[in-house]
């Protein structure tokens, strides 16, 4: 059977770092790079005898964070110990949440990857819980196969993780994406973490198995770790769909296994059976007592939520009438979305504002590969830029000039076209002196327009425009050139 | 339930402890008998019973998320049995 | 009468009285010890250099007229499992051997912002797993009223030191018994406080959730004493409870008349030696005489307490003792090793002695999928009817008393190739561990030489009850006041 005659079946597990000051645990500051083993202390290092205490604002930023999921905040929650031995886990245990997780049963709004373009669908949240980081194992050599050693550094240890458990709910590699990048915007716009892929503060791995297009049973699932991208997520998803259909449609029947994605080959390959990964033992920490979180505090912090994407993707289109694209990628980011209210509410035209937004703010920030809440540039001299396009003081095509200078500088639009000297040509008399020498200045041009030649007016307009570095009124120039073209007829 | 000398080396290696063989047939009959022992909670009725996993009455002890200076990295490696630099070093590892 | 052989709060008395100096009191101690020491075995580290600079910096203060803590200036000596900055802490496990803390324990620094003087490290059952002190990794220790006796365990060490002059206070630890029982077979007073009472941070973890730290004394003013110090909220133990701490020296003195004191019925039916019972009854005699009231209770889920304990015991102590994997600090194993796994395998074989691997498989036994609920929870769920059984009991009684243990020290080797045989011993102790709450260990009476240890248990967080009734019984009684005759015993003048 062709892939396209399969249901796939795609849950995927997310784990984020939580960006707060100390480690969840302990007083360890969490500053990414730093100096091995440079921050650590008894508690995260497992010494003899250390107690771990919790880090109020991890928590908050674990309950923030299941809030902007949808999801249900337990009323009565516990810390568990999950047992494994490996060498950067300093314990031998990892505090984490078993049975009683911080929170379950959340959702979110993700593109449909099938059927009518623009279409959403609820992709399910299964569980929310907090946990601790475990160390960093450096293999020595080139990789894992033919190391002889290998190096502890137990700074990232002990970092608040929050583990995301999806649903089963997506069915293709561009679903899954998709679910992807719309829990990176709801964390980043919820400020609990930076979701950086590449320094592994967002992590992901993938559960996968197929079935007969229509069918009710689940297949053997398949987890593949090891995906250091969105991109990657997806190529995995994809190969190992593939693969998985052709095991099918030769009868084999796919084993419960753990795959690791190669980037380099673009395959994934066996880790190790699902039975060989372990009975964690699971049990209360006994170090920790329970939480209770009472509903008051947690409207308490549902209240410190900002205004989520969907909510003001809606509104950019019902209220503002802004197209479905624009009021997406606007709304996908929370500093550019703030950055552009401020804006539509000081100047009152959505459609401009967003054109501006796109077309010149976030092509400038991607050139220049910043973020966009580390730009210089103001809402309101963004504003005050478009009320002197209004005025006639500059003019369109001098604006975007005037906005790149904005955004390099940080200054307000009046000093740069000062000192710049772009201010408009509206000046009837100079004008047409203007237009006069150019007219002196081009007989052939003249001479060709006057024979019917209409693109030799395109060419005489340039000429006003380099004669006044694109200061002239266009429109005041388009007419004087007529009537002085005619004039000389 | 009467474990046996396979049970005992599964349980053994799932604790990461090498035993002899001689510790395998001690610890088969020792724990055999240890167990037993235990399951005289057996006739105990717990039913809806609530379990004791704090004897104190305690919830939501937290601290605040400020941090406080680290260990110097000499005296985090102080105890190390072998490092390379500022890091622990360990024989190779095979599984993930 | 040597300086050794006092109380903490008589030296305390003749510092202030300027009649003796720390340096002195120091001195008899470390004297005593190493008359006692090759016989008794009490210590792993001595602190020698360390104790005789502070004893020397007290005196100086107190030659200045600076006004120091109440127990300033007095040797203590704590459980080689307490964590101790500088100095080795062992556990007594060979897979700590050369380990040295970069830490103090809270009730360490407590110790020494009281410029008490830390003396030594005591011996112990590795980890504190076992009742004799015979599991240690290095050596056995013994009873100072019988060589050929256990002195108790786990914290024996610190019981034979405090009886035989060789400190003049220790610390000690409790997770299901480990200070009473070394208290009770050695003639001292041990206390374990109420679960909460006394922060953990730095203690070496056994059982987590059973674990506490308490006194070893002469007697129970000093008990008292220390436990003032020690006794407390701190921010590194989130099981610690931010209570109120009483004075416990005025508490302990107030009158024990009206005091209802419980007598548990399933205590006193089987397996009490009759030296113990007559000791109990006559403790019994002696509380009544004082004015106590003595009523019977009912602790009728006590005779699965030992069986729970085990259970929840040895599976916090696989989990606790899963760190040791010779990555980090301790015992690696040699460097044939090929790979980590075989380096965890190893290391943990080599570092780890019978008990502590009997433990670790039993706990890791009962936690795993599929045993969980049959053991682990349903011993949690059998703690709860323990507690329930305690709750009801302090409604009729103030206090509990009953047998520290069925028996007086037993010979060493006796019941070493009987593991259930040896858990036996603690079966009046584990019950206080279950339930979190206080209980106390007081000399109380004498079989053939060797002392029997009266237990007193207590409602959550009511130490002062316990040590009011041990101050009167105390006051009523001379067993405390009895030191073993080390020329007799030892073969050693001193």
């Amino acid at each position: 059977m062709p892939l396209s005659d399969y249901d796939m079946i795609i849950g995927l597990e997310v784990h984020v770092e939580l960006k707060t000051a100390s480690k969840l645990f302990c007083s360890c500051a969490t500053r990414f790079g730093a100096e091995p083993n440079s921050q650590v202390c008894p508690v995260c290092l497992g010494l003899p005898g250390a107690l771990p205490v919790l880090n109020e604002r991890a928590l908050e930023y674990a309950v923030v964070a299941a809030l902007a999921l949808n999801c249900q905040i337990a009323k009565y929650s516990k810390f568990d110990r999950k047992q494994y031995f490996y060498p950067d886990l300093p314990k031998a245990y990892q505090i984490s949440q078993y049975d009683l997780p911080l929170a379950k049963d959340g959702w979110i709004l993700i593109p449909a990857a099938s059927g009518e373009s623009g279409e959403s669908k609820k992709a399910g949240i299964i569980r929310v819980h907090l946990e601790e980081e475990a160390g960093k194992t450096v293999h020595s050599g080139t990789g894992i196969l033919d190391s002889d050693c290998a190096l502890e550094d137990y700074n990232r240890c002990g970092i608040p993780l929050l583990e995301i458990v999806g649903a089963p709910d997506l069915r293709s590699p561009k679903e899954a994406k998709n679910y992807l990048e719309k829990l990176k915007t709801l964390l980043l716009y919820t400020g609990v973490s930076d979701c950086k892929m590449e320094e592994g503060s967002l992590r992901c791995d993938a559960n996968i198995s197929l079935r007969p297009k229509g069918g009710k049973e689940f297949g053997t699932p398949v987890e593949i770790k090891n995906m250091n991208s969105f991109r990657a997520v997806e190529a995995a998803l994809e190969y190992e769909a593939q693969r998985q259909a052709k095991l099918l449609d030769d009868g084999v029947k796919i084993a419960k296994q753990t795959r690791a994605w190669d980037e380099n080959k673009g395959i994934t390959a066996y880790m190790r059976s699902k039975e060989e990964a372990g009975d964690y033992r699971y049990f209360p920490e006994p170090d920790l007592p329970p939480l209770i979180i009472e509903s008051e505090r947690v409207e308490q912090l549902r209240r410190t939520l900002p205004e989520l994407p969907d909510s003001r993707r809606k509104r950019y289109i019902d209220l503002w009438g802004l197209p479905g694209y624009d009021a997406e990628l606007i709304s996908n980011s929370r500093p550019l979305a703030e950055f552009f209210e401020t804006a539509v509410n000081l100047y009152g035209e959505a459609k401009t504002v967003a054109n501006w937004v796109i077309n010149e703010l976030l092509r400038l920030v991607n050139q220049e590969g910043m973020a966009i809440e580390t730009i210089k540039l103001l809402p309101d001299q963004l504003v005050k830029m478009l009320k002197m396009i209004d005025a006639g003081t500059i003019s369109g095509k001098i604006a975007k000039t005037v906005f790149e200078a904005m955004f390099k500088s940080g200054k307000d639009p009046e000093s740069i076209v000062q000192e710049k000297d772009l201010v408009q040509i509206n000046d009837f008399e100079e004008l047409k002196t203007i237009v006069a020498d150019a007219l002196d200045a081009n007989p052939e041009s003249v001479a060709d327009y006057l024979r019917g030649k209409e693109r030799a007016l395109d060419f005489l307009v340039g000429r006003v425009m380099k004669e006044t570095k694109g200061r002239a009124n266009p429109g005041m120039v388009n007419q004087l050139l007529r009537e002085e073209l005619e004039r000389r007829r | 339930m009467n474990l046996t000398q396979a049970n005992i080396e599964e349980i053994a290696r799932l604790a990461r402890l090498e035993l002899s063989e001689a510790e395998e047939e001690e610890f088969t009959r020792q724990l055999n008998r240890i167990l037993g022992f235990m399951e005289r909670l057996n006739r105990v009725d717990t039913t809806g019973v609530e379990p004791t996993a704090h004897v104190v009455p305690l919830f939501n002890v937290f601290r605040p998320d400020q941090t406080e200076p680290s260990l110097d990295p000499e005296a985090v490696l102080a105890n190390a049995p072998e490092r390379d630099g500022n890091f622990f070093k360990v024989p190779k590892v095979l599984e993930d | 009468m040597s300086l050794a052989d006092k109380t903490a709060h008589e030296l305390r008395d003749l510092l202030l009285a300027k009649e003796i100096k720390a340096a002195e009191i120091l001195e008899a101690v470390l004297r005593r010890i190493r008359a006692v020491e090759s016989k008794i075995h009490a210590y792993l580290t001595l602190n020698e250099e360390q104790a005789r600079d502070e004893a020397k910096r007290i005196d100086e203060l107190l030659a200045k007229g600076e006004s120091l803590p109440p127990l300033a200036g007095i040797p203590i000596a704590v459980k080689d499992n307490l964590s101790t900055a500088g100095i080795r802490t062992t556990c007594a496990s060979k897979i700590l051997e050369n380990y040295i803390p970069p830490y103090d324990a809270t009730v360490v620094e407590l110790l020494k912002k009281n410029r008490l003087i830390l003396c030594g490290k005591t011996n112990l059952d590795e980890f504190g797993m076992g009742s004799s002190t015979e599991n240690s990794g290095w050596f056995v220790t013994r009873n100072p009223w019988d060589p050929e006796a256990v002195p108790g365990g786990s914290s024996g060490g610190a019981a034979a030191a405090v009886s035989a002059g060789g400190t003049i206070l220790a610390l000690g630890s409790d997770t299901g018994g480990s200070i009473r029982l070394p208290a009770a077979y050695c003639g001292v007073v041990g206390l374990k406080p109420t679960y909460g009472r006394v922060s953990r941070y730095g203690l070496i973890a056994y059982a987590s959730s059973l674990d506490q730290i308490g006194p070893l004394t002469k007697d129970v003013t000093d008990c008292a004493l220390l436990l003032q110090i020690i006794a407390g909220y701190d921010r590194r133990d989130s099981t610690s409870v931010n209570y109120p701490v009483p004075d416990y020296e005025s508490e302990m003195k107030k009158s024990v008349r009206g005091l209802r004191i419980g007598l548990v019925r399933e205590y006193l039916a089987e397996g009490l030696s009759e030296p113990v019972r007559a000791a109990v009854a006559n403790a019994v005699a002696v509380f009544k005489e004082l004015g106590a009231e003595v009523v019977e209770i009912s602790l009728p889920y006590t005779e699965y307490a030992l069986a729970a304990y085990y259970i929840i015991a040895s599976a916090e102590a696989s989990s606790n003792l899963a760190r040791y994997d010779g990555v980090r600090y301790g015992h690696r194993a040699g460097k044939e090793v090929s790979d980590a796994v075989e380096l965890m395998l190893k290391t943990r074989r080599e570092g780890f002695g019978a008990e502590v691997k009997r433990r670790i498989m039993v706990g890791t036994y009962v936690l795993s999928a599929g045993y969980y609920d049959a053991y682990y929870l349903k011993a949690q769920q059998v703690r709860t009817l323990i507690r329930e059984d305690f709750k009801r009991a302090f409604q009729k009684c103030d206090l509990i008393l009953t047998p520290t243990a069925p028996n007086t020290a037993f010979k060493i080797g006796a019941k070493t190739d009987d593991p259930l045989e040896m858990y036996l011993t603690d079966i009046y102790a584990v019950t206080a561990n279950l339930a979190g709450i206080p209980a106390l260990s007081i000399p109380g009476g004498f079989d053939r030489g060797m002392p029997i240890g009266i237990q007193l248990l207590g409602p959550a967080f009511q130490e002062a009850i316990l040590l009011r009734a041990a101050y009167g019984f105390e006051q009523a009684t001379d067993f405390h006041r009895k030191r073993p005759n080390l020329k007799l015993t030892l073969g050693i003048s001193h």
